[in-house]
């Protein structure tokens, strides 16, 4: 009976926590997604609806919106932040003074939570009370700075938001890629007479190019799953209510009315099929790619 | 050297320090903000020189300030954010270590694909997975309690735990397993004696990580608590929402904004370090 249970254990310690965490990643995914495709509004209905919630959102006035906006976003913010962080990293690879205490600087906003970036960004960017007030005050009265109550400017705060946290982010792992780019290389290019502009430009970004695709993929996950910098950038900032003007990333704010029902009635609430319905195009392409980019990259061993 | 004297230097410098300053700004001014008075603030702007130290703003927000009609501060928020995050935090690191041993080291049929299909959970967005999580919640019974936090994370969080402990086991020699085993030593002896005592890196990487996202994280605390339950991202959230009726009261949000902030940041700066490797971690190979 003892070695029964000695053989026994390590396979359930094993498979246990893998088993539901399988079951958490696919079954979450397939039971979302087959709620997609049912009608359930506030309780949980099983019959087959087809494409109705898919159409809804397409229905939805604000969705090309959001889908347009997303865009913009994703490829401001993650264009913005390789090109900046890159920049920073090879400034910061010059044998400068200071570099620890730079690199703790740039870093950490990644630590703080999007609910504080988000409120002090917000009041920064509120015309009322933030830099355009600040510059007023100093006697620039003519200074505008209210793109945050801007329609066609909104999306832009919260991209510099973004920005300026992930940034610490691409610079470490762009500096990480130059470290280890082969320091013969770096006599070799100054041997033949190539500047420092070619040699970044013509030997370590091409060196770094695998560690840039990894950036790349993580700031689009990144950027996909933003819905914390958007809520927080919109309250309070000014006349953000429509979810048009708060530019952003409208598909994720089904959330909101899930909870409102949900935390006091205890009946769930689905308001967010249509929710998921929107998400899954993005989501059946991006999360598999990041999650094989994480493989190659860290499982050397996997055969 | 002669290096210091060229102009590109000191544009180099020019440019990282004053990248610094804009990273560092929202820090400053809320740090500042942090001591200054409603009606000093309403005069002139939201940034600017603190006239005195308004210790107030910190005491008001800690005990006093009412957020949501509850004027208790944010005191009982952190106190649910704490244990939320120290039982979150041990759970998912101690399986992920468990898991990551499992599979880069033990070693079974079909360990790969295990891997690969948790390993996708790191990248499945919150949303995908909110009502399903209801469903569940429902249930167990466990809607509106720290409970569920602790349970949510703890499966969230497992896919990261495994997938650093994995690659991090990964590059302990077999032969050491091998040995191991010559000797008779089984899953867990090994475990114990051989992997445990090499791990402390890994672990302080992944309880550091952790940590910090669970702690940060507020999706489901804003989803799935409300009121007293709720941890302090959550609360933060129900401040800056009440409607602006009154003054705001900036110097104390402030306080009470830095308050929730100050945990991760001490974090960061005490263990700095391991929050790089934990965040290169896989990435730079």
């Amino acid at each position: 009976m003892r070695r029964r249970l000695a053989d026994f254990l390590p396979l359930l310690v094993i498979w246990l926590p893998l088993l539901i965490s399988v079951a958490h990643v696919v079954g979450f995914t397939a039971w979302t997604t087959w709620l997609s495709f049912t009608p359930s509004d506030l309780l949980p209905e099983y019959d087959w609806a087809g494409l109705r919630s898919y159409r809804a959102v397409l229905r939805t006035e604000n969705t090309e919106i959001a889908y347009a906006n997303l865009l913009v976003y994703g490829v401001g913010y993650v264009g913005l932040t390789m090109l900046i962080g890159f920049v920073l990293a090879v400034l910061i690879d010059q044998r400068i003074r200071a570099e620890n205490l730079l690199r703790t600087i740039y870093l950490y906003p990644l630590a703080v939570s999007f609910v504080v970036t988000g409120t002090v960004w917000s009041w920064l960017f509120n015309p009322g009370q933030g830099i355009q007030k600040f510059v007023n005050g100093l006697g620039w009265t003519s200074f505008r700075f209210d793109w945050i109550i801007d329609r066609d400017f909104a999306l832009y705060t919260i991209i510099i938001a973004a920005v300026w946290h992930g940034v610490g982010f691409a610079m470490a792992l762009f500096l990480a890629g130059l470290r280890s780019i082969d320091p013969d290389l770096h006599k070799a290019a100054q041997i033949d007479g190539a500047g420092p502009f070619r040699f970044y430009l013509r030997i370590a970004a091409p060196g770094v190019a695998p560690i840039a695709i990894s950036v790349l993929v993580i700031l689009l996950q990144y950027a996909i799953k933003t819905f914390d910098l958007v809520r927080l950038d919109r309250r309070r900032a000014g006349h953000l209510d429509h979810p048009a003007r708060a530019g952003g990333l409208r598909l994720h704010v089904p959330a909101r009315p899930a909870r409102a029902r949900l935390g006091r009635r205890r009946s769930a609430a689905f308001v967010a099929d249509r929710g998921a319905a929107a998400l899954l195009p993005l989501h059946a392409l991006a999360g598999p790619a990041g999650a094989h980019q994480w493989i190659r990259r860290c499982a050397p061993a996997a055969g | 050297m002669d290096k210091a004297l060229r102009p590109g230097r000191w544009l180099t410098y020019a440019i990282l320090f004053g990248f610094a300053l804009f990273t560092l700004l929202p820090l400053i001014v809320i740090v500042l903000n942090s001591f200054r008075t409603a009606v000093e603030i309403g005069r002139s702007s939201l940034i600017g020189w603190p006239a005195g130290l308004a210790w107030r703003n910190w005491s008001e927000a800690w005990g006093h300030f009412c957020i949501a009609q509850r004027c208790e501060g944010i005191r009982p928020y952190m106190e649910n954010s704490f244990m939320m995050v120290v039982p979150a935090t041990i759970l998912s690191t101690a399986l992920g270590a468990i898991a990551g041993y499992s599979i880069s080291l033990w070693r079974f049929r079909g360990d790969t694909i295990v891997f690969a299909i948790v390993v996708m959970g790191v990248f499945l967005p919150e949303q995908m997975k909110l009502i399903p999580w209801a469903l569940v919640l429902r249930e167990l019974d466990l809607t509106n309690t720290i409970g569920a936090l602790v349970l949510i994370h703890t499966v969230q969080g497992f896919s990261f735990t495994t997938l650093f402990c994995r690659n991090y086991y990964i590059g302990i020699p077999q032969d050491l397993m091998k040995a191991a085993r010559v000797d008779g030593a089984g899953y867990f002896r090994t475990f114990w004696r051989i992997v445990l005592p090499l791990s402390p890196p890994i672990l302080i990487v992944t309880v550091i990580w952790q940590f910090t996202g669970i702690w940060n994280e507020f999706l489901f605390g804003v989803t799935f608590t409300t009121g007293g339950q709720q941890p302090v991202t959550a609360a933060l959230i129900a401040i800056a929402t009440t409607p602006a009726t009154d003054v705001v009261e900036y110097g104390i949000e402030s306080a009470a904004v830095l308050l929730a902030a100050i945990p991760t940041l001490l974090v960061y700066f005490f263990g700095g370090r391991y929050f790089l490797r934990g965040l290169t971690a896989g990435a730079v190979k």
